[in-house]
């Protein structure tokens, strides 16, 4: 091979590897393009993380959404975790406040976290929680059960054709990353 | 790194004109026919691994309720069976055929890199090794299917990062390989050798090889966020974390629906090798070809999500990934269209390799009409997860990607042994393995259809039936691939005695450059460059 040719596959050679490069840093910046899509959209039912400022709607009595409320557990979480009430009618603009109770079943402090997940996703955005035990980890000391809250509105631009919202939790068992 | 595999060419360029003696020739060797060997000879080793893997899960089918193997292991069989045809076999034997082949077909002495070649052969056996040792760990080979999806995946047991880093190196290997064709191909081409003068396989292998060098770093990405969720408590894929399982998906498919077309357009291109000289035609439509895999190539990247039309995604997703997926058909079916209009009217001979050419142009037809049913995501809530997607996948897999390799086989054989292989035994491996593949596979459609579920080892009776015929077609196309390797053998070691022209096939060197050298061609293939480049097949 002469010097020519091992010249141009040297230059090749480095463009294709800066490629390679470029691409693996490609597949890890597809994570915050998702989440940034995500939170855009309201797609996949992402939900606000974070409290919004109580405002004063205008009440539409002439419309009523009924808010499904479920609730889970992630394998081998060793909890009780329940809604007060499964569904509620409601009515857009209208603040509303529903329990959860929460136990942790173990002997021994626990940390957990619920994730929140609306149905379907692109009510995502019209639905406010003022409050929410979903917007930290809750820590539980052994055996110890709990009620909270959330305060939550449903805003009177959502679209007429949503009849139904599904909100839902699901608690994982975090104390093993969270003590670290 | 390039400097130094530069340097080991000249060394090996100035002092050695033959193989090296004994065995070690085989380890050290840059040659890229003696690599090619190795692909070749390793993809066939692990087309019987995986084949023997298939026939677990064809006899545990056989019959509803549990015969043979436990759940867990039926599951590790169905993951290791995809991982290994597909990182095994497939694409080692088409970068086989890409070792052997492209410097003879556009008048090179040997590959760009010779140095960085033999490194990426030696490092694909340790991560099939390694792959392949996760069978004998505690809690089992990885049993989540080949996609890996979290959170099933990260219950693996000690095998996790093991399959890991395997994927690490065979993506390591699949780059240094596909780096390696491109080069050879933008650098190393004979003079007048223009790059729309190129066989139309170097065409289709330059295009994989950017798709491989797209996507490969992609794939180690995600497993690595996998290893890294298991055991250094990052939340990619955990929900408690924050992380969300879908966005897995998301990323193994930006590389995974490439990664299909790095096993098809290579079988596109050994196509469009084959059916002109068997026609006694030029290709039809030889630019058409080209523009059509480079629209493939690029629509590959945009239509990732048609994988996971069940997910959740809004209703504008869907749509828009239907209808960019509808749009494959176009270059497609301009293929097809291409190799019918190729046959037509030529003076067509039926030996070996034409006959599982045309086999693979009917039933690759079929494998693509299920996958455009596929494309429309409100019927694809039915076929998700179905055995129907396995009959699809499979179409597309076996006859065509493994029985153009089986045409590339019987089609090049005799140039690279200079023996004739059993023109008899090799009608008689296609006709077994044409019938058994669509006594295996077809009936899938129904049993689809009908509701069952892929990835479980029993099923609800009213399956019994078709997967009992699905089995049998499943044996008998697997017996039948012993006479391939019959045939294979026997031609290395002499073959039928005939004595085999340069050109093997008539006119065939007016076709590619290949025929121009002598059966088996020398060592070195062009040391001097050729001067008449053929131009038949444009």
């Amino acid at each position: 091979m002469n010097e020519g040719v091992k010249q141009k596959n040297a230059k090749l050679v480095r463009i294709l590897v800066f490629v390679v490069v470029g691409m693996f840093g490609f597949g890890y910046a597809l994570v915050p393009l998702y989440d940034v899509l995500c939170e855009v959209t309201g797609l996949n039912g992402k939900v606000e993380s974070s409290a919004v400022k109580e405002v004063h709607y205008e009440i539409d009595k002439s419309r009523e959404i009924t808010v499904e409320f479920m609730t889970a557990l992630n394998e081998a979480t060793p909890m009780v975790f329940r809604s007060e009430i499964k569904k509620l009618k409601v009515h857009p603009g209208e603040y509303y406040t529903v329990n959860f109770y929460a136990e942790n079943k173990t002997d021994k402090v626990m940390v957990a976290r619920a994730i929140p997940s609306i149905s379907p996703g692109a009510v995502a955005e019209f639905f406010k929680k003022t409050e929410c035990f979903c917007f930290s980890e809750q820590t539980f000391k052994a055996l110890e059960g709990r009620t909270m809250p959330v305060r939550f509105v449903v805003s009177p631009e959502i679209p007429k054709e949503y009849k139904t919202i599904t909100l839902a939790y699901t608690f994982f068992d975090n104390t093993e990353t969270s003590v670290k | 790194m390039s400097a130094v595999v530069a340097e080991h060419d000249d060394h090996h360029d100035h002092h050695d004109h033959g193989p090296a003696k004994g065995l070690l020739r085989w380890v050290i060797t840059t040659n890229h026919k003696d690599i090619g060997t190795l692909y070749l000879v390793f993809a066939l080793a692990m087309f019987f691994v995986g084949g023997a893997m298939a026939m677990v899960i064809r006899a545990e089918l056989f019959e509803p309720g549990m015969q043979f193997v436990n759940p867990q292991f039926f599951n590790s069989m169905t993951t290791m069976h995809a991982l290994v045809m597909v990182f095994g076999a497939v694409m080692p034997a088409f970068v086989g055929l890409a070792n052997w082949m492209i410097p003879m077909m556009i008048g090179a002495p040997d590959m760009a890199l010779p140095r960085m070649n033999n490194m990426s052969f030696w490092l694909l056996v340790a991560g099939v090794l390694l792959l392949a040792s996760t069978l004998f760990m505690e809690g089992g080979a990885p049993a989540g299917g080949w996609t890996l999806y979290p959170p099933l995946i990260l219950q693996t047991g000690k095998a996790l990062p093991f399959a890991v880093f395997a994927v690490h190196l065979l993506g390591i290997s699949s780059i240094m390989g596909a780096i390696n064709i491109v080069a050879t191909i933008f650098n190393m081409r004979a003079p007048g050798m223009t790059l729309m003068k190129m066989p139309m396989f170097v065409w289709t292998w330059l295009i994989t090889g950017f798709l491989l060098i797209s996507i490969m770093p992609v794939f180690a990405g995600s497993v690595t966020m996998l290893l890294t969720d298991k055991f250094f408590h990052t939340s990619f894929f955990d929900a408690a974390g924050g992380g969300d399982p879908v966005l897995y998906q998301h990323i193994f498919w930006f590389f995974g629906h490439p990664e299909v077309y790095v096993m098809i357009l290579p079988t596109f291109g050994v196509a469009s090798t084959i059916i002109p000289v068997f026609a006694r035609k030029p290709l039809f439509g030889y630019s058409s070809m080209v523009y059509a895999t480079a629209s493939i190539a690029f629509l590959s990247f945009i239509v990732w999500a048609h994988h996971m039309f069940t997910v959740g995604m809004p209703i504008a997703g869907e749509l828009y990934f239907m209808y960019a997926t509808m749009l494959i058909a176009i270059p497609t079916g301009v293929k097809v269209f291409n190799w019918t209009a190729t046959m037509w009217k030529g003076s067509m001979t039926f030996e070996t390799p034409m006959l599982f050419s045309i086999a693979f142009v009917v039933l690759f037809t079929m494998g693509g009409f299920t996958g455009l049913m596929m494309s429309v995501a409100p019927v694809d809530f039915q076929y998700h997860d179905t055995y129907f997607i396995v009959a699809h996948f499979h179409y597309t897999l076996v006859p065509a990607s493994v029985f153009i390799l089986m045409a590339a086989g019987y089609f090049w054989l005799p140039k690279w042994t200079g023996h004739m292989y059993d023109e008899k035994i090799g009608k008689l491996h296609f006709w077994l393995s044409v019938i058994s593949v669509n006594v295996l596979f077809f009936p899938q459609h129904f049993l689809g259809l009908a509701g069952m579920p892929r990835r479980i080892p029993d099923y609800a009776v009213q399956f019994a039936d078709w997967n009992m015929i699905s089995s049998i077609g499943g044996f008998i196309f697997g017996a039948s691939q012993l006479l391939f390797l019959y045939i294979v053998i026997k031609t290395v070691k002499g073959g039928t005695g005939e004595t085999v022209t340069d050109e093997v096939w008539e006119d065939a060197s007016k076709h590619s450059l290949e025929w121009t050298l002598s059966s088996p061609p020398p060592y070195h293939s062009f040391t001097t460059p050729p001067t008449v480049i053929p131009t038949e097949h444009i």
